[in-house]
């Protein structure tokens, strides 16, 4: 059965750099092993490559239930240098809360 | 226990919120203010290239100013702020000039500063210490652009201005989770190597640096929220040990529960088990988070070991130009008709003689600030055009200015929302992050 991440997550996102971050965290705690074994680096990566990233680092946080992904070079150059709307990563976890898992 | 509030996340946050939150809640040990995003002080540089008297937050002169009639009636509260930017000298004479005026002449003005390598970087950008943290590329090759490089240095100065006496420090550059940790190590006269409890306050301070974001702003569930217009800044009570907890002020709007600090725990962070700043370097993988109460969150287990050997430096560089416009369009078709008249924008640049190094349409409702991640809704009424351009030539972007407002006539039928003017032209400034040797970094500190 298929549904979508913000059913069973929630996140937070923001920019380093040129990169920026994605931390998604289980709404309740027994999902946590779900996430750990479904939302991969490759899951992620695949996700988000419309935007041009070139790796995804992913870390284990299991003392928060969480997992935090960093998509490097996602951010179009980033800071005041990227064109897009979205120079700051503001909206990638709201996105990836859409992902069908 | 030390209470230590946040009252600005960013160069522009809400200006009342120091004395709301001094209403709310007067037994706040110190209020903390945070004004250096990444490229804040390449804007400060502008101003201070205009007049040598600036290149600080003026905002900060006003917020002090909106404190002193609590200072006057005898409140204690210490302030730590970084809104000294690249002038923190000037900035501490601007607030001791409205001190005085309003009658808080005793309070006393801690200056920090030394975070300035601009000078180190031009005068060795073959160093490979200098090269981009993250592309690898030669400082050389941006060197002669150089606006900005400070280091970000540590609590250790911030916590001697304040056992020296200071009411208020100012800072320069300092790391942001610094601000709250130099009230810590002063208050509770820890030593450097006490690692573990300065990474408890480390944590405590990247809690609380970006103001309401903790305290419900943002938050996933933020439309669940009541009263958003009121959100409460936050509040960390940290203990000896370094542990804290995470609330705010009775009586403000928002949230602070184990999901509103987990997700701001999460945010902007890369390795979770290797947090580095220049105080000490935080494991997060033994955290706990706890409710504790009605809005109140425990957060203890962070583990510190030593900090790296090197300062952050953030660099910035001119990097010419760029503008932004925006215009709505309703009707049938809308987004073929949105992308086209984009399209014709470019089309009339280049027409004039300017092939744009750089551009971006966007058409915004039709997925566009996520292109191609989500899919669009099919048959949209409305969206709104976004036309982003950037070009080392400032003509060639003020020409792009001059192309938007034409659409109102030429574009597609139901083109509207022309009210803001032509776009201006900005300056772009690069962002270069790269390391500095510790020995290279003298932070000093002056009592005014």
């Amino acid at each position: 059965m298929k549904r979508k991440l913000g059913e069973i997550a929630y996140a937070r996102s923001g920019d380093k750099g040129s990169s920026a971050n994605v931390g998604v965290l289980a709404l309740k705690a027994e999902d946590y092993a779900f996430l750990k074994q479904h939302l991969t680096a490759e899951r992620v990566m695949a996700f988000f490559l419309p935007l041009g990233l070139t790796k995804v680092d992913r870390y284990e946080l299991p003392n928060l239930h969480a997992l935090n992904f960093v998509l490097h070079d996602v951010l179009a150059g980033g800071g005041s240098r990227s064109l897009r709307t979205d120079a700051q990563g503001k909206a990638l976890g709201q996105a990836i809360l859409e992902m069908e898992i | 226990m030390l209470k230590i509030a946040n009252a600005s996340a960013f160069w522009g946050d809400q200006p009342d919120a120091a004395a709301t939150l001094m209403r709310q809640a007067p037994d706040i040990d110190y209020l903390t203010f945070d004004y250096l995003a990444e490229v804040s002080l390449s804007i400060m540089a502008i101003q201070r290239e205009r007049d040598p008297t600036t290149g600080y937050a003026k905002d900060f002169v006003d917020v002090v100013r909106s404190l002193t009639p609590f200072w006057r009636e005898g409140s204690r509260v210490k302030i730590v702020a970084n809104a000294g930017g690249l002038n923190p000298r000037g900035c501490a004479e601007a607030c001791r000039h409205v001190l005085d005026e309003a009658g808080c002449g005793h309070l006393r003005i801690g200056v920090v500063s030394g975070d300035d390598v601009l000078a180190t970087l031009t005068n060795d950008a073959r160093n490979a210490e200098f090269r981009n943290l993250e592309t690898g590329e030669s400082l050389e090759s941006i060197a002669s652009r150089l606006v900005t490089a400070n280091a970000y240095m540590g609590a250790g100065c911030i916590a001697e201005s304040l056992q020296g006496g200071a009411d208020i420090v100012i800072t320069g550059r300092v790391a942001d989770p610094s601000l709250i940790v130099g009230p810590c190590m002063a208050h509770y006269k820890w030593s450097a190597t006490d690692y573990s409890k300065i990474a408890g306050a480390t944590i405590a301070g990247h809690l609380i640096e970006c103001g309401t974001q903790v305290t419900g702003g943002i938050s996933t569930d933020w439309l669940t929220i009541a009263n958003p217009s009121a959100i409460g800044f936050p509040i960390a009570e940290v203990a000896d040990d370094g542990s804290c907890v995470i609330t705010k002020p009775a009586g403000s709007s928002g949230r602070v529960s184990e999901r509103t600090v987990k997700e701001q725990l999460l945010y902007e962070i890369g390795d979770p088990a290797r947090y580095l700043s220049p105080d000490v370097t935080v494991s997060f993988l033994a955290i706990e988070v706890k409710e504790a109460g009605n809005d109140r969150v425990s957060v203890k287990g962070a583990i510190g070991s030593t900090s790296p050997s090197t300062y952050k430096v953030s660099a910035t560089y001119r990097n010419g130009f760029r503008a932004d416009a925006m215009l709505a369009l309703f009707g049938a078709d809308v987004v073929e008709k949105a992308r086209r008249c984009g399209q014709v924008i470019i089309e009339r640049v280049r027409a004039a003689g300017f092939e744009l190094e750089r551009s971006l349409v966007e058409c915004i409702g039709a997925g566009d600030v996520v292109p191609g991640v989500v899919t669009a809704p099919e048959n949209l009424r409305e969206v709104v055009l976004r036309v982003s351009v950037a070009d080392n030539r400032r003509e060639a972007v003020e020409r792009f200015t001059k192309e938007i407002a034409p659409l109102v006539t030429s574009g597609a039928q139901g083109v509207t929302g022309y009210a803001t003017g032509r776009p201006k032209v900005r300056p772009v400034f690069g962002y270069w992050p790269c390391l500095v040797k510790r020995d290279f970094v003298k932070a000093t500190m002056e009592m005014q």
